[in-house]
């Protein structure tokens, strides 16, 4: 197991509960996407998972590690998490000393930083800002540098916090091949996100979560069609999902994600019944 | 009746070598909903900063051009003045907030314009009740949720009676079932109140069917201005950095398979009708 998570409690010291004994198992490899509500507990199981935050009740064992025994440092050699607030991550003068930083800190030599920091800019079209301040970039530059950070150091688990807000659809389609990538290369990738749309094209494993505690956990095209679930954890259901269940009465299958289903689905119906 | 007119307009921001807009042409009619979309630093901030005067009396720059924005020119009169003509609403409400209650905050601009205490109050109870957040008048606008702040942040703004609303990504910090009902309030009060709207939105899938239509700004330069059928129906959105909504795609592809497909939709609805008007004909 990627990690796993035995009856997580979490409670912040404002006496918030957030986790409300969460019990999960990411297998490697695998590609899930948290949704829920703003507070439903996305982010602060996500910060389990790199130890930035220790469950104050059950456990957490990330590649075999308990988090509770280990510092922030080791675990995030395994698990990188890219903050909501990419922001948060910066402090160098630099775009090229800030991705230097971690793999500097791991003791790598040199050229292989030079080499690493290279590819992971210029994979995020960023290599033009090599020697610019992080601050000076614009809201999606931004994210991208905080993504180019952890992917420079390449962990086996990669957690994206809300990834898509603030890109514009060329940078939203660019990440889903991405993401896609780091799957195929048997990464497993974690997702906490709003973003509907982008969950239906991926169609990952999804797990909703509502004031700290598990509602469903599934296939994307189970999930994200079924009307009860989706209200209960806030979410907006996706487009062609909700067009296609004002067709019910009609005969359509509201199971569509994508365009091609769309596709299949009105051609079955009108040529079929033209017959 | 024209209530925007934007003529040959050029903005370069001081130390960049760039224009952030190069000869951009419009011209918007009153009670026009214009949806502005298209790749992030592409310009359409700058282009709202141009229009209620920020640029260039607050952000030094190479500005040329004419802009008459309800027969004044935003480059020349006194803000003060402007943001009684349009209102300008950003991505972040919290920049927008700072009073303790909700009632004193939409109170503030318009003690600041002198205007008798009645008149002040009647126009903030309206401006609550057009939010649809009377209910939350002593509340500090702090404690409120970002949908609600939001729709404070709108509320301070329309107490002023301005002609012309603008809005830079004000759905950005909200999440998507929140940004729909913000959208859907937004629509509802400018259609009662008749206003000018421009609506700077990457949430295209809720706001393009509701906009009369649509300016594409991309590298600084307007690149399609038209209704925004005709943006998706004749244009590869994604190309322009602009995603299309989903029922959009889909229309366009049936439209290739069946011949009697009559239209390309922008929402939801419009694809439930078109989908029933030719079943009722099979």
């Amino acid at each position: 197991m990627s990690a796993i998570f035995e009856s997580v409690h979490y409670i912040y010291p404002s006496k918030v509960h957030a986790l409300r004994g969460v019990s999960l198992e990411f297998r490697p490899g695998e590609l899930v996407a948290l949704m829920g509500e703003n507070g439903s507990g996305k982010t602060t199981l996500l910060k389990h998972i790199n130890g930035l935050l220790k469950p104050v009740k059950g456990r957490v064992i990330v590649e075999g590690i308990d988090t509770r025994t280990a510092s922030v440092a080791q675990l995030s050699q395994v698990a990188g998490l890219v903050f909501q607030n990419a922001e948060e991550m910066f402090f160098e003068s630099n775009v090229f000393d800030e991705v230097a930083f971690a793999l500097r800190n791991f003791g790598y030599s040199e050229e292989v930083v030079r080499k690493r920091v290279e590819w992971a800019l210029k994979f995020f079209e960023l290599d033009t800002y090599s020697s610019q301040s992080p601050f000076l970039l614009s809201g999606g530059e931004k994210k991208r540098l905080a993504m180019a950070i952890i992917l420079a150091w390449s962990p086996r688990i990669i957690c994206l916090d809300e990834p898509t807000i603030g890109q514009d659809s060329l940078q939203k389609e660019k990440m889903k091949h991405m993401i896609k990538m780091l799957n195929t290369q048997g990464r497993t990738v974690l997702l906490a996100t709003h973003d509907v749309e982008f969950v239906a094209e991926l169609r990952p494993r999804v797990i909703l979560l509502s004031k700290g505690e598990v509602v469903a956990d599934g296939k994307c095209e189970e999930i994200l069609t079924d009307e009860t679930l989706v209200k209960k954890a806030s979410i907006l259901m996706p487009q062609l999902v909700y067009a296609f269940k004002r067709l019910e009465d009609l005969g359509f299958d509201s199971r569509v994600l994508d365009v091609d289903d769309g596709v299949r689905q009105v051609l079955k119906v009108l040529r079929h019944e033209s017959v | 009746m024209t209530i925007i007119q934007v003529r040959d307009l050029s903005f370069t921001y001081a130390g960049s070598s760039k224009p952030a807009l190069k000869n951009v042409n419009i011209s918007v009619e009153k009670g026009e909903f214009v949806l502005v979309v298209g790749p992030s630093g592409g310009g359409k901030s700058t282009l709202l900063r141009c229009l209620n005067g920020l640029i260039p009396q607050f952000y030094e720059g190479e500005y040329s051009g004419k802009v008459v924005v309800d027969g004044l020119e935003p480059d020349k009169t006194p803000t003060y003045m402007m943001s009684q003509v349009i209102g300008m609403v950003f991505q972040n409400p919290q920049n927008q907030l700072f009073a303790l209650s909700v009632e004193a905050d939409i109170a503030f601009p318009l003690e600041n314009l002198g205007l008798p205490r009645d008149e002040i109050i009647q126009r903030v109870e309206e401006a609550m009740e057009l939010l649809n957040i009377t209910h939350l008048r002593d509340r500090s606008p702090f404690e409120l949720s970002g949908g609600q702040q939001q729709r404070v942040a709108i509320a301070s703004v329309l107490a002023i009676k301005p002609k012309i609303l603008a809005m830079d990504e004000p759905t950005s910090f909200l999440d998507p079932l929140t940004a729909a009902q913000l959208l859907s309030i937004i629509d509802d009060v400018r259609k009662r109140l008749q206003l000018t709207v421009l609506l700077v939105e990457h949430r295209v899938e809720l706001a393009a069917a509701k906009a009369d239509r649509i300016v594409v700004v991309s590298d600084g330069c307007v690149v399609f201005d038209g209704s925004p059928r005709d943006f998706f129906e004749f244009y590869d959105s994604h190309l322009y950095g602009v995603s299309s909504p989903k029922v959009t795609s889909l229309s366009k592809r049936l439209k290739t398979h069946l011949e009697k497909w009559n239209r390309v939709c922008l929402s939801a609805e419009e694809f439930e009708a078109e989908v029933r008007s030719l079943v009722s004909h099979l």
